[in-house]
């Protein structure tokens, strides 16, 4: 038996209270609650930089039973501000395990609770919609939500500036099938998870990130043959710098849009975007393709959608999310550019829209012979 | 659309099957489309006559079900929902011609793939082809080349001769030194010189997914499951839980890519169920698997193109429902097209996500079968499996450790022999869970534990937790923090109580006083993203109760029947199924609760409310309390769930909580042999003498006096536990032995009449008694009651018996003060009475019996809804029933008990007090021959004419055969017989008989010789009485004839009655049941 932990809770803004046990860093922290209803994937999700500005809950009880280890790093650091669970497992079983989950999260100076009622809490959120909360020990509720009121709204805090690179870098990581040309992707980074990057390498691919201030000059001075829009956290509508350095590279190499990326190049053909009750997090999510009828399973992590209705005609929603018919992938009907508002790079989640990669290069590809 | 059934209950093909039947009839309504039914089993839902449009209760036969096809002109067959058995009739219709002449279409899965999956070779060729990992095997003739195999796949080796049975001869090597034993003696058992090298995966982790595909492709995959023991413990064997515990994302996602790839590979249009073997971490195996730097390594081990029992348990695990889907794709439907039940507003197209831990444990029926093989490997040897649902893998575990009902074997128990002799290597058994447990008490290190077990150390971690927690309730202060920590990690009350010495209805008090109850949670398929509708409940010790009561409504509470055991089995799921919809068709709220994830009863819209409980005192209490939300509970059904609901009566009338029906005290008149015994010989009703007793002094002049053979047995019983006829004072102390050493309380002797058993169900409401049909077993007095062939209406009741009956029946239902229903067992033994009819009554169950469902189905009347109604204040006449027998229908109807003694090694096979079937079937015609006939084809008991029969026969039963000898001998039947019973044929009757020896070491042909070579074809053996050296001789010959898989008759009566529908070879009909009870012929 590990030693007992320290007596914690998780304040909301609404004022709802929820006692557990601390572990992870001795500190408070504050962010907008978020659940996700996958039952694998927490050291993804805890260092995907789409969570920035967020407290985490998995809707899954049991947290830590395979450890953390060193394959499973979205990014280069735990993006969340705070983790909610039911039961931490201090003893970590699985092959890959390099050490125990409140250690990691420790060493990364974030806190984390346990023993919460995590499905009460869920509940709250999906009937109030999600709200700001703090993980705190040493105060009070009522000092934890003075000081809660007293701190920024996620909505209004620029996440993406914090969570992309600062400057240019080559991605080396994973396997690199290279053989023969190889097409030079850049990743416009407003928070991209590495699994995109290994997915691209996979496919032969040079890749190279560029900060979320980079402009359509900067990014084509790379001589991309292709350019990813990544995922990332915050509110689109503060991304007037992206949606107008996207501009200048439509038409002009080929492009594909993932969530924070697919909302971004949204706006930029005329459609405006709005938060979700509760958004979309998990890896269970139907999203049905309109052309063919088909249905896949995605991965998915947003609060904000894109609102077809202000869509160019030049540009046509392809895919629906098949529970609440949001906006989940838009396609250009001329150019080779496409957004999806899921994960196809998964990380955690399923594997099924992986070709969605294979599209895209070879969208590429042809651009290049042309 | 035509259906197919599974059959009769058996080990490995069970209640699962009705829940998918039952749900893809509805399904079949729901889309409009007409469904008929066929399947043998009449103790099913499925085969209701509201389920299907129409229903056949017929033997699943390819005969049959030509005819049935013939006659009802299907479009369509789906044969993916009828487990095996349906797959393999789908099979050999389409063999015959017989789809392709009358143009029905095969749904579900293509004829191909049902092959493929069968065949090993192809299918590792399929997984080759699409590039899954299966474990590599190779063929091997002679030596040479099995050291090429060996050099190419590498040690260990799992070694299987080709055609030897149940795997003689094969074996898994480690060494060089036994691969070369094995290899050797492999070839030279196989006729064929031949073995199979396969790589050994033994210990490596086993995973199954369930997946499901539609007609456009698109794929889901609704469960995964994580089995806690590794391979070699087959899954219906294993500690089951969902989803998986110890895979990350990656592993997750890898085996997930892979079960679909499958499924889209097979070309399945419905459900489908992958195997998979992950390698165990290579610190705690001898065998690693390869590992890359990004996966590890795995293999296909097995696929089911149908609907399984996996299925069944991924649905209740989940929420989803798989069968329902998968008829509706197989009709047509796309997975976005079909509504999530559960949410309202979704669709099927999904994937569910859990927010709890399912823990399902298989319950075996070594408790009956003391000395059987209790080993576990790759025969399923259990009869059945208990679900728990909790927020952690401790709370759920624990439930279901409460929920297999096992008598004294809590959480606690330790085998006594383990304080001597501790099995170190903790070999795979039933017992296996606790021996985990005894370990850890013993601070054997979790690692080292997961190496000699293959488990992985998380499981053993969190074992390891509840040791943690057990140590500090036996030595701390019972404080709020600490018992609210025992109740999180699924301590029950009576557990806790054991160990902080309490007794359990003080540590409910300390749970009152602290304020520690039980919410419920709901299972709604998304992780409370989405509001549900459907109220499927489990409970867990956290803050916010997702059930909330609705006390303005007339409600009552339906207390199932837990797992399925021997002597408990779905007939009494059957009741409470129906008595769920009673409820409903009364305007009245059902709300049932139960642990068995197999049943109908436990399908979410089954009822209004479900609970997914353990069913014991505390959880009971603790719903009801819920459900009371403060106010009053709603009353309690306790009569429909079998044994296990009866005995809740009691707690819960000492708890104040309203019980519906018979009150509890009628229950104790009944059940209370002291009681009981004045109430009927107040009413002038002759029963066998008999006597309650505590000890042998006690016994044996008791004995005396009532003179030997006696039946003894506990008081309290469930089929027969324990039940034995009884022939001298040296077995009366053997038993005495074994009883006291079991369970206290008193045993009771009865005199042993050896008359015809007649039964009886009847319904009472507190003025007038309904008798539906009377039943004559085909077998005397003394086989139990479950195991006996069963005949309605009776054919050998004079009148005046049959008078006495219902006078009886009536007189004591009244007399009891049934309301609802009442089983009555009696003797028909004239030569026991001087005077009067001769009818003893033997047992009164003031409950549902396992002949509802029978009794219901042929007669037309609906036993269990007049039952609630009567509840509800509705008496019979308001129903349009009046007091008294019902006429007997025009048609003949056989209930016969199917065994599965072929997959319980070790177990004797004789009929005798103590029940042994797993099922039933039902053979049902206008005549009794024709009935017969069907139901032995049914029971797989059929006899084709000429059948050589090996005849060894006790000698107080040799006279009474002659008939039986002649007939065979005139049915041209060669006959074989050991010593005695060949000379009485031979020198007595005349006959020719061919001799074989019973005594093994004497000389060949023996006994299981004759059997093992296909000589004969049927066996009747019957024994001296209950002297262990017969049992030893007869033994080998009832082993050899079920591992043969022929006929073994115990019983003369069962075979006289299987003989007569052999020698009168006739046609038989096939037609609705509704049919036959109207006397519909030609």
């Amino acid at each position: 038996m590990s030693e007992p932990r320290p007596a914690a809770r998780l304040v909301l803004a609404d004022g709802r209270v929820f006692e557990g046990e601390g572990f992870g860093a001795p500190v408070a922290a504050t962010g907008e609650v978020v659940f996700n209803t996958s039952m694998t994937g927490y050291q993804e999700a805890l260092t995907d930089p789409s969570y920035g500005g967020q407290i985490l809950t998995m809707t899954y009880p049991l947290q830590g039973n395979y450890g953390v280890n060193a394959g499973d790093d979205e990014s280069a650091r735990i993006q969340v501000r705070g983790f909610v669970v039911r039961e931490l497992t201090d003893l970590p079983s699985h092959w890959q395990s390099l050490g125990r989950l409140d250690e990691y999260l420790a060493r990364a100076g974030v806190p984390a609770i346990a023993g919460i009622d995590t499905r009460a809490l869920t509940r709250h959120l999906r009937s109030h919609g999600v709200v700001m909360g703090t993980i705190t020990r040493d105060e009070s509720p009522t000092e934890a939500l003075a000081r809660l009121h007293s701190e920024p709204m996620y909505g209004t805090e620029d996440y993406v500036a914090e969570v992309s690179t600062p400057v240019p870098y080559e991605f080396g990581e994973g396997a690199d099938n290279g053989d023969g040309p190889r097409p030079h992707i850049v990743v416009v980074d407003l928070g991209v998870k590495r699994n995109i990057m290994r997915h691209l390498r996979r496919r032969g691919c040079r890749v190279t990130a560029v900060p979320s201030t980079a402009s359509a000059e900067d990014v084509l001075a790379h001589g991309p043959d292709g350019v990813l829009l990544s995922p990332g956290p915050g509110d689109p509508m503060l991304l007037d710098h992206v949606v107008e350095a996207s501009r200048g590279l439509v038409g002009r190499t080929p492009l594909m849009g993932i969530c924070l990326g697919h909302q971004v190049l949204g706006r930029l053909f005329g459609a405006s975007t709005y938060k979700l009750k509760f958004g979309h997090r998990g890896a269970n999510h139907p999203v049905i393709d309109k052309p063919t009828g088909r249905v896949y399973i995605t991965s998915q992590n947003h609060g904000y959608a894109v609102d077809g209705d202000g869509l160019d005609a030049a540009v046509e929603v392809d895919q629906v999310h098949l529970n609440d018919g949001t906006v989940e992938g838009l396609r250009h009907r001329e150019l080779p550019l496409f957004t999806i508002q899921y994960h196809s790079e998964a990380s955690p989640g399923p594997h099924d829209t992986e070709f969605l990669f294979d599209r895209f290069l070879e969208s590429v590809r042809d651009e290049g012979s042309r | 659309m035509l259906i197919i059934g599974s059959g009769p209950i058996v080990i490995g093909q069970a209640a699962e099957f009705d829940y998918a039947g039952t749900q893809a009839c509805k399904a079949m309504r729901e889309e409009g489309i007409y469904s008929i039914l066929v399947n043998s089993n009449p103790a099913t839902i499925m085969t209701d006559e509201d389920i299907a449009d129409v229903v056949y209760i017929e033997p699943l036969t390819v005969d049959v079900l030509e005819r049935i096809i013939a006659a009802e002109r299907p479009d369509s067959l789906l044969p993916t929902l009828g487990g095996q058995t349906g797959l393999n009739l789908a099979v050999d219709l389409a063999e015959a011609g017989i789809l392709e002449r009358y143009n029905v279409r095969l749904l579900g899965t293509p004829l191909e793939s049902i092959r493929l999956a069968e065949d090993r070779a192809e299918f590792r060729a399929l997984l080759d082809e699409i590039g899954e990992p299966s474990p590599q095997s190779e063929i091997v003739e002679d030596w040479d080349q099995a050291v090429a195999a060996r050099d190419r796949i590498g040690l260990p080796l799992v070694v299987r001769p080709a055609y030897t049975l149940g795997g003689t001869g094969g074996g898994i090597a480690f060494t060089e030194e036994e691969y070369e034993r094995i290899v050797r003696g492999g070839l030279a058992a196989s006729p064929i010189t031949q073995v199979l090298v396969e790589r050994c995966l033994l210990g490596w982790k086993e995973l199954e997914y369930e997946v499901m595909r539609d007609g456009a492709d698109t794929c889901v995959t609704i469960c995964n499951m994580e089995n806690l023991d590794p391979m070699g413990v087959h899954t219906g064997d294993s500690i089951v839980v969902a989803p998986s515990q110890t895979l990350s994302d990656r592993d997750y996602q890898m085996l997930r890519t892979s079960a679909l790839k499958i499924i889209r590979a097979l070309g399945i249009e419905g459900g489908c169920n992958v195997q998979f073997a992950l390698a165990p971490r290579p610190d705690i195996t001898a065998w690693p698997g390869e590992e890359t730097a990004e996966a590890l390594e795995y293999h296909v081990i097995e696929v089911n193109p149908r609907v399984s029992r996996s299925s069944a348990l991924a649905s209740k695990a989940t929420g989803y429902p798989i069968a329902r889907v998968a008829a509706k794709i197989a009709a047509g439907k796309r997975l976005d097209e079909i509504t999530n039940s559960v949410t309202g507003r979704t669709t099927a197209a999904f994937e569910p996500a859990l927010d709890y831990c399912v823990v399902k444990i298989p319950r075996w029926p070594f408790d009956k079968f003391a000395f059987g093989d209790r080993t576990l490997g790759t025969q399923m040897k259990a009869t059945g499996e208990v679900m728990a649902i909790d927020r952690t893998f401790e709370a759920a575990l624990g439930k279901a450790v409460r929920s297999l009902e096992m008598g004294g074997r809590s959480i606690l128990w330790e085998d006594p022999e383990w304080v001597e002799d501790f099995p170190d290597d903790l070999p795979a058994t039933d017992e296996r869970l606790w021996g985990l447990l005894a370990a850890l008490r013993r601070d054997i290190d979790p690692i080292d534990l997961a190496r000699r077990t293959g488990i992985d150390p998380w499981f053993l971690e969190r074992l390891g937790r509840i040791v943690a927690l057990e140590r500090r309730l036996l030595s701390e202060d019972l404080t709020p923090d600490l018992l609210r920590e025992a109740k999180r990690a699924g301590f029950g009350d009576a557990i806790i109580g054991t160990l902080a010495d309490r007794l359990p209805d003080q540590v409910r008090a300390l749970r009152e006083e602290w304020d520690l109850r039980p919410v419920y949670k709901m299972v709604d398929t998304c992780a409370a993203e989405f509001d549900a509708v459907t109220p499927y409940f489990y409970s867990t010790y956290e803050q916010e109760n997702d059930a909330v009561p609705e006390p303005d409504r007339e409600r009552m509470l339906v207390i199932g029947s837990g797992p399925i055991r021997i002597g408990q089995g779905i007939e009494f799921d059957y009741c409470s199924v129906q008595a769920a919809h009673a409820l409903q068709a009364a305007g009245v709220q059902s709300i049932l609760a139960n642990s068995n994830p197999e049943t109908v009863s436990t399908d979410f819209d089954t009822s209004d409310r479900l609970y997914f409980e353990p069913l014991d005192e505390e959880a009971v209490r603790d719903l009801l309390e819920n459900e009371a939300g403060g106010g009053e509970a709603p009353p309690s059904i306790v009569q429909f769930g079998g044994q296990t609901a009866v005995n809740l009566a009691r707690p819960l009338q000492l708890a104040a909580l309203p019980i519906a029906g018979s009150s509890a005290d009628a229950i104790d008149l009944a059940e209370d042999r002291g009681r009981f015994e004045a109430l009927i010989s107040g009413l002038g009703i002759p029963q066998p003498p008999g006597v309650a007793v505590r000890t042998l002094d006690e016994a044996l002049p008791t004995a005396e006096t009532i003179g030997y053979p006696v039946l003894v047995r506990p008081s309290y019983v469930l089929g027969g536990r324990a039940m034995e006829v009884v022939q001298d004072e040296g077995e009366l102390a053997r038993y005495f032995a074994a009883a006291l050493q079991e369970r206290s309380g008193p045993i009771l002797i009865d005199k042993y009449l050896e008359g015809l058993e007649v039964e009886v169900d009847a319904v009472c409401d507190g003025e007038a008694v309904l008798i539906p049909g009377i039943m004559e077993h085909v077998e005397r007095a003394g086989v139990h009651s479950g195991d006996s062939m069963a005949v309605y209406p009776p054919q050998s009741l004079s009148d005046e018996q049959r008078e006495a009956i219902v006078d009886y029946t009536t007189r004591m239902a009244l007399a009891l003060g049934v309301r609802g229903l009442m089983n009555v067992q009696y003797v028909v033994a004239p030569e026991a009475a001087p005077q009067g009819p001769g009818v003893f009554v033997i047992e009164v169950n003031p409950r549902s019996s396992r002949t509802v469902p029978f009794i219901s189905k042929v007669t037309g009347v609906p036993m269990v809804p007049l039952a609630v109604n009567v509840m509800l204040g509705r008496s019979l006449a308001e129903q349009g029933y009046e007091s008294g027998l019902v006429p007997d229908r025009a048609l003949v109807a056989v209930k016969a008990p199917v065994f599965s003694m072929s997959k319980l090694v070790g177990v004797d096979t004789f009929l005798g007090p103590e029940m042994k079937s797993t099922g039933e079937v039902m053979g049902v015609d206008h005549d009794l021959d024709a009935a017969m006939r069907k139901a032995a084809l049914a029971a797989d008991l059929a006899i084709a004419p000429g059948t050589p029969f090996l005849l060894s026969l006790a000698d107080r039963t040799k006279s009474e055969a002659v008939p039986l000898i002649h007939a065979l001998h005139e049915a041209g039947c060669d006959l074989f017989a050991t010593e005695g019973t060949a000379a009485m044929i031979r020198d007595d009757l005349g006959l020719p008989v061919q001799f074989v020896t019973k005594l093994l070491s004497r000389g060949r042909p023996n006994v299981v010789d004759v059997i093992n070579d296909g000589s004969v074809g049927a066996v009747i053996n019957t024994l001296e009485g209950g002297r262990p050296s017969h049992l030893r001789d007869g033994f080998h010959i009832r082993r050899s004839a079920t591992e043969m898989r022929i006929p073994c008759f115990t019983s003369l009566d069962t075979a006289r009655a299987s003989i007569q529908a052999l020698a009168t070879p006739g046609s038989y009909s096939v037609r609705p049941i509704p049919d036959y009870r109207n006397g519909r012929t030609g």
